[in-house]
């Protein structure tokens, strides 16, 4: 037995993006090696294309009013799912961080403020409506309020690092409110989001609401910025990169939104709230008349 | 035997008023005291513009000269700047229930002014008196009151959020509405404390100049807005000024683009209220007298120069041959001619430009299949008219289903079910606004619902207030202004 077990060779798992509820490689067949700190090759990951990607958007659409449909209720309950998915497997996301260079305690911190993340935005899905919406006392004999509505498909373009938590944290209000995603997980800690794209499939969340890419930003944030049925983004970026974006985003009028955390900052309670949700919602108004 | 046609040689519509006899004139005589030459606002004072360049502001409605405009240059446009930054941190620091004064001040000095601003401004923009007076000078009056309120209860605006000003912020606002354009962008960035450069279109600049002389009179320290004019080469120096820690534009989504392409390189805040292509929806059950008035109000208010239109009816097809011809009674005894005439429905179209713009989209629609429908009417020989223009049999793909004309032309449509209805009002770049006549609660719930856009009127049409938000999806833009959602756009987490 104890020598069957020295002798065996552990099966390793091919890294799969997860679109339209599906574990798939890259269109193209091109993959990108990544190693562990140690120097070791650890797998292949997807280098997805600007097809991958318009694939994943197509999907999102699909995906899209049946999450707007969805009561809030349901959607609070949905992301507290994923949060106790994520719990449940903690360790081997602390040790997915781990192998790529963070330190363990760093990990831990990380991880543990994801779910509490992931936690305080399932909170928000059934209250921002409140604190967003108003009714609005009008001069006029009209009944007129305003209610926010998701804007749709919207592009996420996490930070390298942290790579989870900085995942986590853009997606999770952009879902709460309706909005479906389209993400580009960190280019050079990819592993993680492989392995949130799994619990993300357990999680009760429908297929095509969060549909993750790995792949190159200089390849794909040219098509986050110009495709037009992606009317939202939200970047982590860089000068070069915000530019690129906000150009591609005249095209079509697409709303731009960064995230200003780095490093740290991540971790802390400014880096979540009504603020978020609020970058990713219309507002619409409507009048009706009270009779006489 | 009762004559076949009327004493102007009109079919006989089966009407019995309007059509029979002529109005006498009732014109608005009251003094817009109108200056010859206008200067520009800067630091609250008249400057000339340093290159000495002025351009004329002509009235359109006769194509008579009203004044001069100073033309503002990059040098202008700077020392505007600069005055702005000087005053920003003083009136940042002024307590809220003191700027709110300022804003109050302006609200009542203007309604105390409100006969002459209205004379002003349909003689400079061309729209009927009935509505600058009853509307465009109220309501911007009612937007510097409603936010001067604001400015000293900013802590409530934001939940969980301390609000503070963002800076300088540059505007650009259209023709369509000179003076409430201005009041909507001016009184909340003010009330947040932020200080303003805007410009107005250089064919309506009379009025915000006039307002300028309601900054000097309500004590507005000086700096703190400053009005700069010229056309689209000044308005990109405001809107590409390095000073401005925010952008404001009304305006065309062609220009709205070239704005977001202008500043892709920089950290600039935006707000973009656009183009639209608004779908007013009648259903079979509406109220249809109602739905008539709210259509004739939604596409001919302001000869159609508004970018929430309801330029698209959609007619449910039961109704449609009788909504027509309500429709094409109705505009039969609409008046167009003399703005400053107050029995006037449809006055001046507001430059040569635009005229030229509809007259091309109206023959485009022609040329695609369209049938046009213009009740005979006589417009006045000098000044730029176009009168109600009615197309049926008009298909989605035509020009003048997807295009924005700016002017009092209708285009009609027909559907058969709720989805298709919801499918063809969305099936545009823009989403603005939208109208839904029924009498069923129910339905009107969930067209409000599906429809993509930022506002929409249920058995009304083209109402607005300072408390209620107002901006788009998609291609019209974004952001909103109106209400706390309107006023938080002026401001950053402190």
């Amino acid at each position: 037995m104890t020598a069957r077990a020295k002798s065996r060779i552990p099966v390793t798992k091919t890294p799969k993006v997860y679109i339209g509820g599906a574990f798939v490689r890259s269109e193209s067949a091109r993959t990108f090696k990544i190693s562990g700190a140690d120097g070791a090759f650890f797998a292949n990951i997807p280098q997805c294309t600007r097809k991958d990607l318009r694939n994943a958007v197509e999907a999102a659409a699909k995906a899209g009013p049946g999450w707007a449909k969805r009561s809030p209720y349901n959607r609070a309950q949905i992301l507290y799912r994923l949060a106790e998915m994520i719990e449940a497997r903690i360790d081997e996301l602390i040790g997915s961080l781990v192998r790529f260079g963070a330190r363990r305690e760093d990990a831990a911190r990380g991880m543990s403020v994801c779910v509490d993340r992931l936690i305080h935005y399932a909170g928000w899905a059934d209250k921002y409506e409140q604190l967003l919406g108003s009714v609005n006392p009008v001069a006029t004999r009209h009944f007129n309020f305003t209610v926010t509505e998701p804007m749709g498909v919207v592009g996420v373009i996490a930070p390298d690092s942290p790579p989870l938590l900085g995942l986590i944290s853009m997606v999770a209000p952009v879902i709460a409110s309706g909005n479906t995603v389209v993400a580009l997980a960190s280019e050079k800690f990819p592993y993680p989001s492989i392995l949130l794209g799994e619990m993300l499939a357990t999680s009760d969340l429908p297929g095509g609401v969060v549909n993750l890419l790995t792949g190159l930003r200089r390849e794909l944030v040219p098509t986050f910025a110009t495709h037009a049925h992606i009317r939202a983004i939200y970047a982590s970026a860089g000068a070069e990169e915000r530019r690129a974006l906000r150009l591609g985003a005249a095209a079509s009028v697409k709303r731009v939104r960064f995230a200003d955390e780095a490093g740290a900052a991540w971790l802390e309670d400014t880096a979540q709230g009504l603020d978020a949700i609020r970058g990713f919602v219309e507002f619409k108004t409507t009048w009706h008349p009270i009779g006489s | 035997m009762p004559p076949s046609t009327t004493p102007r040689g009109r079919a006989r519509a089966g009407l019995i008023f309007g059509d029979l006899w002529d109005f006498d004139p009732a014109p608005e005589t009251a003094d817009p005291k109108l200056k010859e030459r206008y200067d520009l606002f800067i630091d609250g004072r008249f400057v000339r513009p340093r290159s000495g360049r002025y351009f004329d502001s002509i009235n359109p409605a006769n194509e008579r000269k009203l004044a001069d405009i100073a033309l503002a240059g990059t040098a202008d446009v700077d020392a505007a700047y600069a005055a702005a930054a000087r005053a920003f941190r003083p009136w940042a620091a002024t307590p809220g229930r003191e700027r709110g004064k300022y804003l109050f001040r302006i609200a009542r000095l203007l309604q105390d002014r409100a006969r002459e601003f209205a004379v002003a401004e349909t003689m400079d923009g061309g729209k009927p008196i009935r509505e600058s007076r009853d509307f465009d000078v109220p309501m911007a009056a009612a937007h510097f009151f409603y936010h001067a309120g604001w400015a000293d209860k900013l802590e409530y605006v934001a939940p969980g959020r301390a609000v503070a000003p963002l800076g300088v912020v540059g505007q650009v606002i259209p023709w369509n509405f000179p003076l409430l354009m201005l009041a909507w962008k001016l009184a909340p960035a003010l009330a947040m404390g932020n200080c303003v450069v805007l410009k107005p279109a250089e064919t309506t600049s009379i009025t915000a100049l006039k307002l300028a002389e309601i900054l000097q009179d309500a004590g507005l320290p000086p700096g703190v807005a400053n009005f700069v004019t010229g056309a689209g080469e000044t308005g990109a120096l405001v809107m590409g000024h390095p000073g401005a820690a925010k952008v404001a534009f009304t305006g065309s989504t062609e220009v709205g683009k070239a704005i977001m392409r202008q500043l892709a390189g920089t950290d600039r805040r935006m707000t973009m209220e656009l183009g639209g292509k608004a779908a007013n929806i009648v259903f079979d059950d509406a109220p249809i007298d109602q739905a008539v008035e709210g259509i004739v109000d939604g596409i001919f208010f302001n000869q159609g120069h508004v970018c929430c239109a309801g330029s698209r009816l959609l007619v449910h097809e039961p109704v449609a041959d009788r909504v027509i011809s309500k429709l094409k009674d109705r505009i039969r005894v609409l008046r167009v001619g003399d703005p400053l005439d107050k029995n006037t429905d449809l006055g001046a179209i507001n430059s040569k430009a635009q005229l030229a713009t509809i007259r091309r989209l109206v023959a485009a629609g022609v040329r695609e299949g369209a049938v046009l429908f213009q009740p005979p009417c006589r417009l006045p020989e000098r000044g730029f008219y176009f009168p109600p223009t009615l197309f049926t049999n008009v298909t989605q793909s035509h020009r003048i289903a997807r295009e924005e004309i700016f002017g009092p032309v209708l285009a009609i449509l027909t559907f058969r079910t709720v989805d298709e209805a919801i499918e063809k009002a969305n099936n545009t770049p823009y989403g603005l606004s939208a109208g839904v006549w029924t009498d069923k609660g129910s339905r009107i719930l969930r067209m409000s619902t599906e429809l993509k856009a930022g506002v929409v009127w249920a058995n009304t049409f083209n109402r607005f207030d300072p408390s209620s938000p107002f901006g788009g999806y998609k291609e019209s833009g974004f952001g909103r202004e109106g209400g706390r959602q309107g006023l938080l756009d002026y401001s950053r987490r402190a």
